[in-house]
């Protein structure tokens, strides 16, 4: 359970403790169904992060609109001048 | 009645002059008014945006432009960007927001005459395979409405199949496009990832995400991809390829195609009746002259779990802008950390928190080797499997879901089976295959789908077999019951 809730703090995700409770049993099910992949490794293939063989995708250094700073801001829930407010990072 | 006409039948009849745009919009804005209280495939719609559009279609085309799209109403998505349409990609955390721009394939159909007709619900960010996780409400099957549609675009399926519009576009990380076009009777269509652009689709699993077309027949998939497809400098994993061609979609046949059916993907977890169809199916191809060949494919065994680790990795990462301060409403809580987790815990749904804990679990430190780099090793090899058959076949063919459309609530509480469900569309993200899935018949009444696979790029290609396909399969023109 300890775990559980580690995962959910690091996943940024306030959970109490009913659902800890059935996320703990789903995540059971979960990684006891990937234990296949641990019993049949496959150490030493390549890994297959990417499907196509693109590098260094470049853009023509040419200016071109954005968005608005109004547009940027129409979908937030708090705004003050222009800015986007968000909560205290740095806490006492 | 021009609700059950195809998108080509549609522009050819603009173009012919027997109906207006806005003619059209109206009669499927009013069939979908009376019939969409009872299946729920829109999460919003537009009736005066879209009657709008369709008098300005309607105006170009009397100038004299020539609009390859003109007059087909179409409904997206609603994880797909549409200015003008509120987007909340069927979760909480984006109740109210209006998209600032048109994703590319929008912008692309609506320069070609089509006309947006609304948002289709979802399961919560395409997360699920019967679209029962849409935080808002289930959609359900026509072909019986106490079942569910599938998922993750079910809304989109149910609003083609119960002709409120000819076309729909999807999106497809796991199946998602043809798993819903499996359960409604319709055929689904992902293009090779790159093909077409993601542009303006909200990120679920980027490696692996690809958008669609939901139709009523391969022609209009063809249609569809074709105008959606093609380069776009926005898209960095886009493929620097033309758009798909769709003028030689019927010159093509089955006779001379040779075709591996995997034995892991038509053993014991598919139902009897779909086996049946499916078998059918595999007479009806030789008898065009297709050879067929069951294989052994042992890398499939591991499609399911490789997936589910890989996508929901890609998920809890790409899932981490949805912090209320940006869009999306706000649940107070001390401290910035303390703010973000109670929005996301508060706002998110049972499913995407589950994927969002099991993507940080398998990413975390000591865990990252043992799951994630494992599952791109399992994800190489099963890729080189694929290259290694379609070096002897044109395609692979399976069924696209081992179950016909299931009763709404059914499997909610057991999301390792519903997993279960993607084993034969799976593959097809993993490798970013070109796959469709098309209509082969019915099983006690319900819609049964074929699944064909190609290789990368070979998209006209593999419309054109499901287009013979579907000449020989006697379900083109079937409708659900009701409708």
């Amino acid at each position: 359970m300890d775990e559980v809730r580690h995962v959910a703090q690091l996943a940024r995700l306030e959970l109490d403790d009913v659902e800890l409770a059935a996320f703990q049993g789903e995540l059971n099910a979960l990684l006891g169904y990937f234990h296949d992949l641990q019993a049949h490794s496959l150490e030493g293939l390549a890994n297959q992060p990417h499907l196509i063989d693109l590098f260094n995708v470049w853009a023509v250094d040419a200016p071109k609109s954005g968005f608005s700073p109004t547009a940027s801001l129409r979908n937030a829930a708090v705004t003050k001048a222009g800015l986007f407010i968000a909560p205290t990072i740095i806490e006492d | 009645m021009l609700t059950r006409l195809s998108a080509a039948d549609l522009v050819s009849l603009v173009k012919k002059k027997s109906a207006s745009v806005p003619e059209i919009v109206i009669a499927h804005i009013e069939r979908t008014l009376t019939v969409d209280p009872q299946y729920r495939a829109f999460l919003s719609i537009d009736p005066d945006l879209a009657l709008k559009r369709a008098e300005e279609v309607q105006r170009k085309i009397d100038l004299g432009e020539d609009l390859p799209l003109a007059g087909v109403p179409v409904a997206i998505k609603d994880n797909i960007s549409a200015v003008g349409f509120p987007m909340t990609c069927g979760s909480r955390i984006l109740k109210g927001y209006q998209p600032p721009y048109d994703a590319t394939v929008v912008e692309r159909i609506e320069s070609m005459g089509a006309i947006i007709v609304g948002k289709a619900n979802l399961d919560e960010f395409a997360m699920g395979t019967t679209c029962e996780n849409s935080a808002f409400f289930p959609s359900r099957n026509p072909w019986d409405p106490a079942r569910v549609p599938g998922g993750s675009s079910g809304g989109s399926a149910v609003a083609v199949s119960a002709e409120m519009v000819p076309v729909a576009l999807g999106s497809d990380t796991g199946g998602s496009v043809r798993m819903p076009a499996a359960l409604c009777g319709l055929v689904g269509f992902k293009p090779t990832y790159g093909r077409v652009s993601r542009y303006g689709l909200v990120a679920y699993g980027s490696s692996l995400d690809q958008i669609g077309p939901l139709t009523r027949s391969v022609e209009d998939a063809s249609l569809i991809a074709a105008a959606i497809s093609g380069h776009d400098p926005r898209d960095s994993t886009s493929r620097p390829d033309p758009p798909i061609e769709h003028s030689g979609l019927k010159s093509g046949s089955l006779a001379g195609l040779r075709i591996a059916v995997p034995r892991e993907l038509t053993g014991d977890a598919v139902e009897p009746g779909i086996l049946s169809l499916f078998q059918k199916s595999i007479q009806d191809f030789e008898k065009e002259g297709a050879h067929i060949e069951s294989i052994d494919m042992p890398s499939l065994q591991f499609g399911v779990s490789t997936y589910y680790v890989i996508a929901p990795a890609e998920a809890s990462s790409n899932l981490a802008r949805f912090d209320g301060i940006r869009y999306g409403p706000q649940v107070k809580a001390p401290g910035h950390v303390g703010q973000t987790a109670m929005t996301r815990g508060q706002l998110f749904g049972h499913e995407v928190k589950l994927r969002i804990m099991v993507g940080t679990y398998v990413l975390s430190a000591g865990y990252y080797d043992d799951y994630y780099v494992n599952a791109q090793r399992h994800r190489a090899n099963l890729v080189a499997e694929f290259e290694k058959v379609f070096q002897d076949f044109d395609f692979v063919l399976s069924p696209t879901s081992p179950s016909v459309a299931f009763p709404l609530g059914s499997d909610t509480h057991d999301s390792l089976a519903l997993k279960l469900l993607d084993l034969c569309t799976i593959p097809a993200n993993l490798g970013g295959f070109p796959s469709i899935s098309l209509p082969c018949g019915l099983s006690d009444g319900l819609p049964v789908g074929l699944c064909l696979t190609g290789p990368v790029g070979t998209d006209e290609k593999l419309l054109k077999a499901a287009y013979a396909a579907e000449q020989t399969a006697d379900f083109l023109g079937q409708r659900p019951p009701e409708i």
